[in-house]
């Protein structure tokens, strides 16, 4: 029988409410919200923001992967290989090359977060030269691979806050094709002061704790975080006994093509994306148990992805849906990638994750995401991520049958 | 297997490559150590309005992907796929040093909004109004070839029949002055630089925009067919004769079958032994080209190069200025690239007459 879907093998996350799948699953399970005040960048925006950041300081994230003094880590390289290397090793992968291998990562700001800190210091300390060559998004996956010590296909997909669904959806069509054994897929992003800048001067960031999907809803706290996930063939699976944690079984891509950072009131990409999804699933609207919304929070997003969600699978028979925003924040590019984590982890417990700080319903359509933990049998799970340049995309995540 | 032919090609370099057959006006710099780009009449395809809010890459996307389309006649497709090593740097320099001088202080987020490596794919689809597939890659020399890859397995999956693949980096002022701090770029007092047994590290820099359309059938307009694509992350020196053989190989081909090796000589001499060993071993009997002396070196310069050898096939001629050994063939049948940047980012590419 063919199997449905690509087999996924491993899973690694550090984010602000774990810095392990297990720690993950704890704070999802028991409301362990991980949105604080910033310790780790100075910010003139410190007291009128909340992020969800990673208690860990470069000198700490340095220590536990045993950097050199002398590494040019950036702190999403750092953060990126955490992840990947527990990604691997619940795999339980010994020997990275034994099979044709590939690394697919994600990332939006890069080794941003040591070029903003050092920008004009180049010039006048030479020790801070060799940051230089770590501040483009490929130098991350090339550093990651480099401590998996992987040697085959690397690249990376930077789509903004999308970034990490297509880096997943890239892995599963590798291995479809057959173009590879196995792959790594995930993405990764650092908090930094150009991002919240950024957000800041869009007017999209929340002064307060974000509550997705409700009429008062005032933005987002953006986030830090990374994951991975091992993706193998099926002779892999078959030859090696092993234990698939869920499949990725359905992707789509599509573009907006309405604004380089709102997205269209009807949420035309959105709609095309999970159509495509669910086509590559070969899967019907109702039967798909929870979907793991983008849900932002921002006025525009919230609007958009539930006019998209309505004209799917209609108004009255929406799934069971909710955004883990308000635990994480909104890590960019590395959102599709934790909320992959956490689509396998709904489907291994059987479970949906609440959607916290719900209060009102919104006024233009009738769609209540799940406030409460729900335990129920789960079989599909759809996530969606939606970045600036419209991009817009689906991924369906399955149970091993 | 469904296959993939280059049927249109844009190009916006640091040559004349927009109203030129072949580099038949290409000029040789070896003074500067940084080559600016040879600029068309942007307002011939934007809106001047919409020029100003533009960064050089996206303009120069945005009009190189209109030649690719205006020659392969398409007026929309069903992917847009980029690669950009450095991405949209020009905005992200600017909002990065406001938010500097300024202390994170009078910021508009115009520079934000432009900023994001996918910019370039995002405005070409907003343009075109194409809801398709969208995808950007950023990862140093392979930034093209992982587009060029993406796109080939769109059309083997049978999800496009057309598609618009495209590489472009952008320079500032800035970042070439920390290039140069670095030691990426040559140092000022080394010129003439030469690319071809050059004995000086660092290389010539500069940007460009390179597009082409990527379809499933032959028509008038069709340069060649791209038959594969490898990424490598890291080989060292003494691999590459090897990996060359199993890709050559993998595709049922041999060392003999090679009608012009296409090598992406920067005049590094700390990597150009991976070049040199291609030239002087494997392909020392096979006509060898380069390209890096005209177009600069830059993380999509790969994309120049398989312009280069598109417009090989399609001319059945290789000009004397980008001609490494001066042998020549009668027939160019199947052409294979070869790139990589400070060691990394190797890609192998194939293409063939149709």
């Amino acid at each position: 029988m063919e199997m449905k879907g690509v087999a996924i093998t491993g899973m690694g996350i550090i984010s602000a409410i774990g810095n392990t799948v297990e720690e993950n699953y704890v704070s999802l399970v028991n409301n362990r919200i991980g949105i604080t005040s910033i310790e780790n960048i100075l910010t003139v925006h410190s007291d009128v923001i909340k992020v969800g950041e990673i208690k860990k300081t470069n000198q700490q994230l340095v220590n536990e992967l045993q950097l050199s003094i002398d590494n040019n880590f950036s702190r999403t390289a750092m953060l990126g290989t955490i992840a990947a290397k527990q990604a691997v090793q619940n795999a339980q992968i010994s020997s990275i090359n034994e099979y044709k291998t590939g690394l697919i990562s994600a990332t939006s700001v890069g080794g941003m977060d040591m070029t903003e800190v050092h920008y004009y210091d180049y010039f006048e300390d030479e020790n801070l030269i060799k940051y230089i060559s770590s501040h483009d998004g490929g130098d991350v996956a090339h550093k990651i691979a480099d401590e998996l010590g992987l040697k085959g296909m690397v690249t990376t997909i930077s789509t903004a806050c999308s970034s990490a669904a297509n880096s997943i959806m890239l892995g599963a069509r590798l291995i479809k094709a057959g173009k590879l054994d196995r792959v790594i897929v995930g993405g990764t992003d650092a908090l930094a002061k150009f991002t919240i800048n950024g957000f800041k001067t869009l007017m999209i960031l929340s002064d307060g704790y974000n509550s997705p999907f409700d009429n008062d809803r005032k933005g987002l706290n953006l986030g830090e975080a990374a994951a991975f996930l091992v993706l193998e063939s099926d002779e892999i699976v078959k030859k090696e006994n092993k234990k698939v944690l869920a499949r990725v079984s359905g992707y789509g891509n599509a573009n907006d093509a309405f604004h380089q950072t709102a997205s269209s009131e009807n949420g035309d990409g959105a709609f095309l994306a999970m159509e495509k999804a669910l086509q590559v699933a070969n899967l019907k609207p109702e039967q798909i148990d929870y979907i793991n919304v983008h849900g932002t929070a921002t006025p525009n997003n919230d609007l958009s992805e539930g006019r998209a969600i309505v004209r799917i699978f209609g108004e009255e028979k929406a799934p069971d849906f909710s955004s883990t925003k308000p635990l994480t924040g909104h890590t960019l590019a590395a959102a599709a990638a934790i909320e992959a984590v956490y689509s396998v982890l709904a489907i291994q417990n059987n479970v949906v994750f609440p959607n916290l700080n719900f209060k009102t319903p919104m006024h233009e359509f009738n769609l209540i995401p799940q406030t409460t933990l729900k335990y129920k049998n789960i079989e599909h799970v759809l996530s969606n991520s939606f970045g600036f340049g419209g991009n817009c995309s689906t991924l369906i995540f399955s149970k091993n049958e | 297997m469904r296959k993939t032919y280059i049927n249109g090609l844009g190009s916006i370099s640091a040559q004349e490559t927009f109203d030129s057959v072949f580099l038949e006006k290409a000029e040789i710099n070896e003074i500067d150590n940084v080559l600016s780009l040879k600029t068309p009449i942007y307002k011939d395809f934007i809106s001047p309005v919409a020029i100003r809010r533009m960064a050089r890459g996206v303009k120069n996307g945005i009009v190189a992907s209109a030649m690719a389309m205006k020659e392969a006649n398409v007026s929309s497709v069903d992917a847009i796929i980029t690669g950009t090593g450095m991405g949209c740097i020009e905005d992200s320099d600017k909002f990065l040093k406001a938010i500097i001088d300024n202390k994170e202080a009078f910021l508009t987020p115009t520079s934000f909004i432009q900023s994001t490596h996918n910019t370039v794919g995002a405005q070409i689809a907003l343009g075109l109004q194409c809801k398709a597939y969208n995808f950007t890659y950023v990862n140093g020399a392979v930034s093209f070839e992982s587009a060029l890859l993406d796109a080939k397995m769109k059309i083997e999956e049978q999800e496009a029949n057309s598609i618009l693949i495209g590489g472009i980096d952008e320079i500032t002022d800035y970042t070439m002055s920390l290039f140069k701090l670095a030691g990426f770029i040559k140092k000022e007092n080394e010129s003439p630089y030469k690319i071809l047994n050059s004995n000086t590290k660092g290389v010539v820099f500069s940007e460009g925009a390179t597009f082409f359309v990527l379809e499933n059938e032959i028509k008038s307009t069709t340069y060649a067919e791209v038959l594969d694509i490898e990424i490598i992350n890291k080989l060292i020196v003494t691999e590459v004769e090897t990996k060359t053989m199993d890709f050559l190989k993998a595709n049922g081909l041999q060392v003999s079958d090679i009608d012009a090796v296409v090598l992406g000589y920067d005049g590094d001499v700390e990597f150009d032994d991976y070049y040199k060993i291609l030239s002087e071993k494997l392909f020392g009997k096979t006509p060898q080209v380069y390209y890096k002396h005209l177009s600069g070196e830059y993380n999509t310069a790969s994309a120049f190069g398989l312009w280069v050898g598109a417009k090989i096939i399609k001319t059945q001629e290789i000009p004397e200025i980008i001609s490494v050994n001066n042998l020549e063939k009668l027939d160019y049948k199947t052409i294979l690239l070869y790139n990589q940047y400070k060691g990394m980012d190797h890609s192998f590419t194939l293409i063939s007459k149709c």
